[in-house]
């Protein structure tokens, strides 16, 4: 018999009965249909899969999905909020820290949680914990300025209440 | 400047849908019924088949068919064709021998495609694949160049004796060995460029669909240009008229040219689709990539330079063997013949050049173009011999290239190797990036290096590319078998929003943007009131495609000549609402004015009157707001810069960082300058991924040894530093835009300004050269050989 999934994704509650093999990406993206998690690897390199698990950034290739049986996930489609796009998202606009867009979810996860654990990070600690997460398009640089303006944003939006607005 | 028009830093319109998780890229389709397919790769680099078993797989719960290349002949499916020759130096035309999508007798590289597995889901299909029975005859392998070019070297074909595919020449071989003998001294060097893996982060996927009930196909695909795969696909491959198939690439994530070509997979998947009625998906793994998608690069050279006695070039020699894989891919012949020797003058003033290039099969990924094509491995050869050349002549970097530039009034200037430059001013690009790199003061920066122990070298590189590929009937001439325009049509809709279908394909380049940009500058409409739509062969009538930086320089153009037809047939609509003269019409904010009146109506009062023509020159205009235009170009455009790199050595571990990097490009007129600078920076980083990083190695047995992103090292965030940018305008002269083109510049123009760095790095240790990429172990090894 195949074992059954429960967890809150992006808040709601879903289940599934999942193959005992199948990865967290593959439940994310192929039963509940989140496709903003990406997958660009096979070696747990890329980055492009990052959500959050019970709070931090996991790569969802790395993970069972059994493993994942009652937590709390986060994908890329939970993090803008009635339409409004996360301080963090919006920075990736501002500061085009982005291309192609394929990696960009994962990007933005995984920034997240670089901000959760340090709120104020300096260049050189952005590139260091962008590590796990490539990109091919942009070189990175205007990656690091979004990140870094993003995480100025929120500092600003939970101490004055007021987002960065492109 | 208008707002959101040409030159504004305009943010994005496609990014809202990617920075939430909106974007829909081709894995991210699912259609109704769909199965999935494993592509059953050879494990040996060269082969005969003896049998294929398949009746292990098939009886997996789940598994629908198992497909092989047998079946696929059964049908009359064709040979994934080869979209330019190239002949030899006799005259005679290049070896082109058949590229069956599953092979039938032979497999020729690992990964060479071998069955499909088509079942109700990608686990099934997996694991049934690797249950096919597949008995093979081991055959000699060539897995690279060297054992290609051997003198009993096996072959990859029979019927192609030497393993060589064309042995091709330009240029005057007779002045050029003249220009030798004069010479006061001559400069050379023996290179390799690298083999690298293009390694887009998406991987390549597609979906066929078949219509029974209308007798049409659909493809899905992970292309730069769907319109390209339509034509090649339905024409040689699986015999469809166009109005048959569908093609259509949804967002992309990525391409660097590894998504022009028709791949193998395209033409299984739709072939399958229909047989077995049902759609069919395939999507690569990573490791598969490796293994499936063309590559790039991999040449061997000797290079050569002759100079009178004040380092002045006379003459340029090269020889150069290119791996072309296992088969053609689409336009592999074009990639180290036409878009590389062609650029060998370089920004110089070289009389004679004469360069001859093998083209090699081997039992490898078919090779092909990757961001640059050809015109990296030109600047790589030319840009480390110029500062080999300084060496010999006892210049300076700086001072040897500006005593050979071409100079601004020697344009338009025809080289010896067939192309003709509109235009540059090559002394002020050099003068920009030596400014704002500091050059001045690098030698208290390099005290400073020494002081904390590393060997600090700065690298000066020049670059010139031929892009806006082409004039058709040029390229033509050169073996190109398809035309190299572009099409736009813009469609006024009645309320006066704008739909843009443009036969260019965005995938990270952000056209949806920068076209909105031309509309917006050229119509007045508010840049929100514009919808770009690529990528579907059912909504855009024509295209060729995305490659070699030619979407603003021949898409966008085309765009604009479709742009000015609307403008002429909105004037006429207005004169007739405003009782004017047409000639006395202008577009003024969002308006048609009549000149020196207050007389006005909104474009889109003019809009709703073409299509509600109740009060309209019914007489003598039609109604509707829709014009299409094909652009040719007249010439390739030119773009062309200067970098100048600065690398620190840890003399300890050999370890290159690079600490600093200037670019100053010559883009012509700038569209977006945001974009622009985000597509160098882009560029950049793949160059240095090839100078430091990046390598594509075969054992001898044909194995990819690199074949995962554990062992092929991608840059990351930490690898790389911020640069210093920025432009040089000398605008095009033969498209109205004025545009060059940006995508390919910094691939092409940093791995020799890295490597230049590196041996300047190096100089006390007298190395002349340190391949690429310059790894810890290499420049480690390097020192210690001179020591």
């Amino acid at each position: 018999m195949n074992p059954k999934v429960s967890m809150k994704l992006n808040g709601e509650a879903v289940s599934a009965e999942v193959d005992s093999r199948m990865l967290l990406v593959e439940l994310i993206r192929e039963t509940f249909s989140k496709t903003g998690t990406h997958v660009g690897c096979d070696t747990s390199q890329c980055g492009a899969c990052v959500v959050h698990v019970n709070g931090r950034s996991v790569k969802s290739c790395t993970m069972l999905a059994v493993q994942a049986d009652g937590a709390d996930v986060q994908t890329i489609e939970g993090v803008a909020s009635n339409g409004e796009l996360h301080p963090m998202q919006a920075a990736f606009r501002e500061y085009h820290g982005l291309q192609c867009g394929f990696c960009t979810p994962g990007m933005i996860m995984s920034a997240l949680d670089l901000v959760k654990h340090n709120p104020n990070p300096d260049d050189k600690e952005i590139r260091e914990w962008l590590e796990g997460n490539l990109c091919r398009c942009t070189g990175y640089q205007n990656i690091v300025l979004a990140v870094k303006a993003g995480a100025e944003a929120m500092q600003s939006v939970t101490g004055q209440g007021e987002a960065r607005d492109d | 400047m208008i707002k959101n028009g040409i030159g504004a830093d305009v943010r994005r319109k496609e990014d809202r849908r990617f920075i939430t998780g909106a974007g829909k890229y081709v894995d991210d389709i699912n259609r109704p019924n769909q199965l999935y397919g494993y592509i059953v790769r050879s494990p040996l680099a060269h082969a005969r088949i003896s049998s294929i078993g398949i009746s292990a797989a098939e009886q997996i719960p789940g598994v629908v068919a198992v497909l092989t290349g047998a079946d696929m002949a059964a049908d009359g499916v064709g040979g994934v064709p080869c979209g330019w020759g190239v002949n030899n130096k006799d005259g005679s035309p290049m070896a082109e021998p058949p590229h069956p999508p599953l092979a039938t007798d032979v497999v020729r590289y690992v990964g060479d495609q071998v069955a499909i597995v088509l079942a109700e889901s990608r686990s099934i299909a997996k694991d049934a694949g690797e249950l096919l029975e597949v008995d093979y005859e081991e055959l000699p392998v060539v897995a690279g160049l060297e054992a290609a070019s051997a003198d009993d070297a096996p072959l990859v074909y029979d019927e192609v004796p030497g393993n060589i595919c064309f042995d091709w020449e330009i240029g005057d071989k007779a002045a050029t060995d003249k220009a030798f003998e004069e010479a006061a001294s001559v400069a050379s060097l023996d290179l390799v460029n690298n083999r690298l893996v293009a390694n887009a982060m998406e991987p390549r996927s597609a979906i066929g669909e078949y219509d029974g009930g209308k007798d049409e196909h659909t493809l899905y695909t992970t292309s730069q240009n769907p319109h390209v795969i339509r034509l090649l696909m339905g024409a040689f491959v699986m015999g469809l008229p166009e109005h048959k198939l569908r093609v259509v690439a949804p967002d992309v994530g990525g391409g660097f040219g590894s998504k022009i070509f028709h791949y193998a997979e395209e033409a299984i998947v739709t072939w399958a689709a229909k047989r077995v009625n049902r759609p069919v998906k395939w999507t690569a793994d990573r490791s598969e990539s490796f293994i499936s998608d063309a590559h790039g690069r991999d040449h061997i050279s000797r290079a050569e330079m002759a100079m009178d006695e004040n380092g002045i070039f006379l003459g340029l020699r090269v020889s150069t063997r290119a791996n072309l894989g296992a088969y053609l891919s689409t336009f592999a012949p074009s990639v180290p013949t036409y878009l590389y020797a062609t650029l060998l003058a370089g920004n110089y003033k070289t009389p004679a050049i004469y360069t001859e290039v093998k083209g090699m099969f081997t039992n490898t990924v078919p090779v092909d173009a990757y961001r640059g094509a050809g015109r990296p491995e030109a600047s790589y050869l030319l840009e480390r011999l110029v500062d080999r050349a300084a060496k010999v002549a006892g210049l300076d970097p700086v001072e040897i290239r500006r005593r050979n530039f071409i100079k601004p009034e020697d344009f338009p200037y025809a080289t010896p190797v067939a192309l003709e430059y509109d235009t540059g001013d090559y002394d002020a690009t050099l003068d920009k990036a030596l400014e704002l790199s500091d050059y001045n003061n690098f030698e208290s920066r390099k005290a400073e290096s020494a002081k904390r122990g590393k060997l600090r070298g700065l690298g000066i590189a020049t670059y010139i590319e031929a892009c806006g590929i082409a004039p058709s009937n040029v390229a033509g001439a050169l073996g190109a078998r398809a035309g190299l325009y572009e099409a736009g049509t813009v469609r006024v809709n009645p309320t006066g929003s704008v739909t843009v279908l443009t036969g260019s394909h965005s995938h990270g380049q952000g056209h949806e943007t920068t076209f909105a940009q031309l509309v917006t500058e050229m119509l007045g409409v508010d840049f929100d009131a514009v919808e770009i739509v690529h990528g579907d062969t059912a909504k855009v009538p024509f295209g060729m495609g995305t490659y070699g930086s030619r979407s603003a320089a021949v898409g966008g153009v085309a765009l604009v000549n479709a742009l000015e037809k609307i403008r002429t047939k909105a004037k006429k609509i207005a004169a007739h609402l405003l009782e004017a003269s047409d000639e006395d019409i202008d577009f003024q904010d969002g308006q048609l004015v009549v000149a020196g009146t207050d007389k006005a109506v909104p474009f889109g009062d003019v809009a709703m009157a073409a299509y509600v023509p109740h009060n309209y020159p019914l007489d003598t205009l039609e109604p509707g707001l829709e014009e299409t235009a094909f652009y040719d170009p007249k010439n390739f455009t030119f773009p062309a810069g200067c970098y100048v790199c600065e690398v620190e050595i840890d003399t300890d571990t050999g370890k290159v960082d690079v600490v600093a990097f200037t670019a100053a490009d010559d883009f012509g007129r700038i569209i977006n300058p945001m974009i622009v600078e985000g597509q160098v920076h882009g560029g950049l980083v793949q160059g240095i991924g090839q100078a430091l990083y990046e390598n594509c190695v075969y054992d001898d047995s044909g194995q990819l040894i690199s074949g995962s992103l554990m062992d092929y090292c991608l840059p990351k965030a930490d690898n790389v530093p911020d640069f210093s940018v920025t432009t040089n305008v000398t605008p095009c002269t033969h498209n109205v835009l004025g545009v060059k083109g940006c995508g390919e510049a910094g691939a092409i123009g940093a791995p020799p300004a890295v490597i230049n760095a590196v041996v300047d790095a190096l100089s006390a240790y007298n190395v002349e050269d340190v391949p690429m990429p310059a790894t810890p172990q290499r420049v480690w090894q390097a020192m210690q050989a001179t020591k």
